[in-house]
């Protein structure tokens, strides 16, 4: 038997069906790779205890014939989904100790399918950064390294716990929240599969907020095939959020496979930035050779409005968050830092609970909707906004799916881009327009640049049109073979 | 009270405005399922939702976006079929998620106006300049220790509608009838109970005075103002206050105020000092809240008679003058036992009956109409027992106090008691034979010319029937008699 | 530029986030220089363009009047910071 750490979703669930080892056995191999893993810093809980319980339970339903869609699989959840009684903080100090007497829907259809939770997964504090390090838990270590560099990387964020997890084999999958990227920059960063499905497709019941109108949970996972299966199992119209869109889930997995032929792919010319890097260039080359040597149809398209996306989220998001993390106040959750009087226990907690990044953010947010600069900074956001929903409108009148890099770099080391807010931002570049349309997105590791680094190649879909997304990226997947592994894998924690 | 305050330097006007914060009646919150229960133990009617927890959402309440709809349309006001939700944003702690849902630059209900009846007969149209849908905030206690603040969130989330009006009023007596008249129609509606004592029903007043002919002065806002005696003192004592300082060479900052009803006075809020931001901007946990015209039409056809209508009804049908129309049909309860009385009967007579003796007699005891120890029914046959003449207005009068100190029919209580009427020609002529007898002078006065002595008559026949006798049958009687 | 101390303080005053006097200068800084990068926006012409609040393009769900959703009161004050006889527990308000 191989090793089990090794399996897709889809390999284990094969594995389990066919009786060649038990739900118990997957989750104790998962056990052992999470407590070896503790240097890379993935988790900032482990749940291992439960996951056995809940292992033993898939047991007994695939015993009874009774095996749900995820039976048996372990997972790391992000810190952003509220798990009932477990460490739910969006690693940020303000929710210290927070135990939410609630599971969040997506996380109650994964347990509902069978699925079994490893732990929480560290992340940027309150989904805000592109590199992991902003988490009050620490950084989070990158399982690749730069050949011939030993520095260590970062696995990209905020999502950067549930890809190192992924990536370094201490998941099979794990939940993401994309809100400008946060699920496929650093998918790409850790050369995992990373799918935000159309806005409106998961229910964000129960997560914590960053920015609501572009808030998405997905799949962070090894392959396409699996990001499927797991998408299914996550989404799902859920009354108790207004923003949940009531379509019926199709099969996902199903939609895969089938070719390209006839696919209508858009190369948007605004995504070919100045000074991007020779080799993301060639890899985008790459991806559209792939495409067209299967018989898609290569369409050329403009979305005038891209280089407009960044300034308009940064905007958009802080405004939003500056609002949706008031309610972190220190009265019935989380830290509170006594002062001389209420306003001075408020103005005390929030500055304590809150890491730098949150606290600029909170700040942008509140300036742009305050008096007097609301309809010059937020309303103005709203428009460009809608003007970069507008291209993509126009473009899909002639193409059913779009082709990008997913970032505008490989994996960078902890330290680099941090002196130069707007340098870090420009990560999600390439995610973030997707992100203010609300469409959905994968990357796909297409590639290694020269120090050896996955690099991630991005399609976009229509609005519920997941399953052609999956499907082409499916094919991407294929065309790309991507075999490299990490590091951590393949020389050992100790290396 | 009048709407003008004679100065030392002249005289000067007030102008009000008002917000009514309705309760909407609703079994759940307006964005979760809580219930609304009054007077339950503290955070026992308290959902995630409403306490801010993280990852919570907002589901709106249907019957309360049908209540709004349902008020927009008896205030005779546009119905604005897509409207949006924004957050209004401001720390207290009370207010879990630091931030109001309120509807800001597009409420659910525009523009309409309403009609107040004053004392003089007179009636005034009343612009309604917008009402719109928000969520309650918890509630502070400040005296349960000295060095803190509790707080209860059973009433986070509770929907209200805040019905503002045009600054159209001025004087204390229509900002008055206008609460009432407010209070009348979600009552009638059905969309709040009207519940000042338990604060289902606020009222923030805009107070401002100016010299007549003037442009608006600047306004004061006197909070959470909880009875409608309350409104009108809260106006007097501001807008004298305001016309002091401007006469002692002053100005007014507009501010917020409170009204202490034990002294009678407003003083400024200290703690609504700090300069207020209230970044507003549309939630982005909700949708534009949008239905069709149709489904506006359904509702404003199935409304009840609201109290405009049921008081022209009144005028018409019962003959009733306006003001009296206009205060039987404030009360619906009272409008109600009212009509019960009047049915089939002669409309002034049952007014007079239910505006003059019933109402001074729960007046009195300090019970409602709904408490009232004699039912609509019972009235209308005692009043039945007037005009068929078992009863004069001053036996029937007599009548009424034992029925409402023992809820027991008229016709029990004049068996009973003997306070029949005599109307039996042969008893009135045996007491008139006898007053005669006893009088022989005063007859021979009378037959010699004195015709004023005939009401002497009438009064000792009375005396002597100690009342029950039919003062007509009397008056017949004795005529035919002193002609000899 | 646009964002000096003192407006650094107000906006830290309505977010209610202390801020030591030594870090205003860097923060307005730090602050100006974003909100210089996002000026660009105003290359944009949205004349006539509605703001985008959500993506979502459907109209609001709503839900029926049922009271069928409320907490225990052990698990709305489980994570309270303080908390005395069912109540939240805060420092004094001043009215």
């Amino acid at each position: 038997m191989s090793n089990l750490t090794d399996l897709t979703i889809a390999r284990a669930q094969a594995g389990l069906a066919q009786g060649d080892f038990s739900a118990r056995e997957l989750t104790d191999a998962y056990a052992t790779a999470v407590e070896a893993g503790r240097e890379l810093n993935s988790f900032v809980a482990e749940t291992l205890d439960a996951a056995r319980d809940q292992a033993d339970a898939s047991d007994r339903r695939l015993k009874d014939g009774e095996a749900g869609l995820l039976e048996g699989v372990p997972l790391a959840i992000k810190d952003l989904f509220c798990t009932k009684g477990v460490h739910s903080a969006a690693c940020s100090h303000i929710l210290n100790g927070f135990k939410p007497p609630y599971e969040s829907s997506v996380t109650a259809n994964l347990w509902q399918a069978g699925a079994v939770m490893l732990g929480k997964a560290n992340m940027d504090e309150f989904a805000m950064g592109s590199s992991n390090m902003t988490s009050y838990y620490g950084a989070v270590v990158n399982p690749w390294r730069r050949e011939g560099d030993s520095r260590p990387l970062v696995p990209g964020g905020s999502s950067g716990g549930s890809a190192a997890a992924v990536a370094a084999h201490m998941a099979v999958a794990a939940t993401g929240t994309d809100t400008g990227g946060s699920i496929r920059q650093p998918a790409a960063f850790c050369g995992v599969v990373g799918m935000k499905p159309t806005y409106g497709r998961c229910s964000r019941w129960g997560i914590i907020a960053f920015a609501s109108s572009l808030d998405q949970a997905g799949p962070i996972t090894r392959t396409v095939e699996d990001s499927a299966i797991m998408l299914r199992a996550m989404s799902g119209y859920d009354a108790k959020d207004s923003t949940s869109v009531n379509t019926p889930v199709p099969n996902y997995a199903a939609a895969l496979g089938g070719g390209v032929k006839g696919l209508r792919v858009g190369v948007p010319a605004e995504y070919r930035l100045d000074n991007m890097p020779a080799e993301i260039e060639v890899l985008w080359q790459k991806g559209i050779d792939w495409f067209r040597d299967g018989g898609a149809e290569i369409v050329d398209i403009s979305l005038p409005h891209t280089k407009y996306a960044l300034p308009t989220y940064y905007i958009v998001a802080p405004a939003e968050a500056s609002s949706n993390l008031a309610r972190y106040d220190g009265i019935r959750f989380g830290l509170r830092e006594p002062g001389a009087d209420l306003r001075e226990t408020y103005c005390k907690s929030r500055a304590e609970g809150f890491g730098a990044e949150v606290r600029q953010r909170i700040l942008i947010g509140t300036y742009v909707l305050s008096a007097g600069y609301y309809d010059a900074y937020y309303l103005k956001a709203q428009r460009v906004r809608a003007r970069i929903a507008e291209d993509f409108s126009k473009a899909y009148e002639k193409v059913d799916v779009i082709l990008t890099p997913t970032a505008p770099s490989a994996a960078f080391a902890a330290g680099e881009k941090m002196d130069d807010p707007i340098a870090m931002y420009l990560n999600d570049v390439f995610t973030v327009p997707a992100s203010l349309a609300g469409l959905p997105a994968i990357s796909v590791p297409a590639g290694l640049d020269d120090g050896g680094l996955p690099l991630g190649l991005q399609l976009i879909g229509k609005p519920f049109d997941e399953e052609t997304v999956l499907r082409a990226g499916g094919f991407m997947e294929d065309a790309a073979n991507f075999m490299a592994q990490p590091q951590w894998l393949t020389e050992g924690a100790a290396s | 009270m009048s709407g003008i305050i004679h100065g030392e330097t002249g005289d000067f006007e007030m102008v009000i405005g008002l917000e009514v914060h309705a309760q909407v009646a609703s079994r759940a919150k307006l964005f979760s399922g809580a219930p609304t229960e009054f007077g339950a133990e503290p955070n026992t009617q308290v959902s995630l939702v409403d306490a801010g927890m993280p990852g919570m959402l907002p589901v709106i309440n249907k019957v309360c976006v049908e209540q709004a709809v349902r008020t927009g349309l008896a205030l005779n006001s546009k119905i604005n079929l897509r409207s949006i939700f924004d957050r209004k944003n401001y720390f207290y702690p009370d207010l879990p998620c630091g931030y109001q849902i309120s509807q800001y630059l597009n409420p659910v209900v525009g523009e309409g106006e309403i009609e107040i009846d004053l004392a003089d007969g007179s009636s005034r149209t009343i612009g309604i300049e917008r009402l719109h849908l928000e969520i309650d905030a918890g509630k502070s206690v400040h005296d349960i220790r000295p060095d803190a603040t509790h707080v209860d969130l059973n009433r986070s989330g509770i929907a209200l509608m805040e019905i503002v009006s045009k600054p159209d009023m001025f004087t204390p007596e229509e900002a008055g009838a206008y609460v009432r008249k407010i209070r009348a129609i979600v009552r009638y509606v059905g969309s709040c109970d009207g519940n000042m004592d338990q604060g289902s029903l606020r009222c923030d007043v805009n107070v401002s005075v100016r010299r007549a002919g003037e442009p608006l002065g600047t306004r004061c806002e006197i909070k959470n103002v909880n009875s409608v005696r309350f409104v009108m003192r809260a106006i007097e004592y501001e807008a004298a206050r305001q016309v002091e300082v401007i006469e002692d060479g002053g100005t007014i900052d507009q501010e917020t105020r409170l009204f202490d009803s034990a002294r009678g006075e407003t003083r400024s809020m200290r703690s609504k000092e700090e300069a207020h931001d209230y970044r507003y901007f549309p939630d982005p946990d909700l949708l534009p809240l949008e239905f069709e015209q149709s489904w506006v039409d359904e509702l404003a056809a199935s409304l009840p008679e609201l109290p405009d209508a049921r008081k022209a009804r009144f005028m018409a049908d019962f003959g009733l003058k306006p003001y009296d129309a206009g205060v039987l049909v404030g009360d619906q309860d009272f409008a109600g036992f009212f009509e019960a009385v009047a049915d089939g009967r002669d409309g002034k007579l049952a007014a007079n009956w239910v505006t003059g003796e019933l109402f001074g007699a729960l007046n009195k005891v300090g019970k409602s109409i709904t408490e009232s120890p004699v039912t609509a029914a019972q009235v209308g046959t005692l009043i039945d027992r007037v005009s068929d003449g078992t009863l004069s207005v001053r036996l029937a009068k007599e009548v009424f106090e034992f029925m409402f100190e023992s809820g027991r029919d008229a016709d029990d209580l004049i068996e009973e008691k003997g306070l029949k009427q005599v109307t039996d020609s042969g008893a009135i002529e045996a007491v008139i034979d006898q007053v005669m007898t006893d009088n022989p002078e005063k007859v021979e006065e009378y037959r010699a010319g004195r015709d004023k002595l005939m009401g002497w008559f009438v009064g000792q026949v009375m005396k002597a029937s100690q009342g029950k006798a039919n003062p007509a049958a009397v008056n017949k009687a004795l005529s035919e008699k002193l002609k000899g | 530029m646009a964002i000096d101390k003192a407006t650094v303080l107000r906006i830290a005053g309505l977010a209610h986030i202390e801020v030591e006097e030594s870090a205003l200068e860097g923060m307005a800084e730090e602050l100006n220089g974003i909100l210089a990068w996002i000026e660009q926006l105003n290359e944009v012409d949205t004349d006539g363009v509605e703001p985008m609040s959500s993506v979502v393009d459907m109209t609001l769900p709503q839900r029926d009047d049922e009271a069928n959703d409320v907490a225990t009161r052990d698990d709305l004050l489980a994570n309270a910071p303080e908390t005395e006889g069912g109540f939240f527990v805060v420092p004094k308000v001043v009215e």
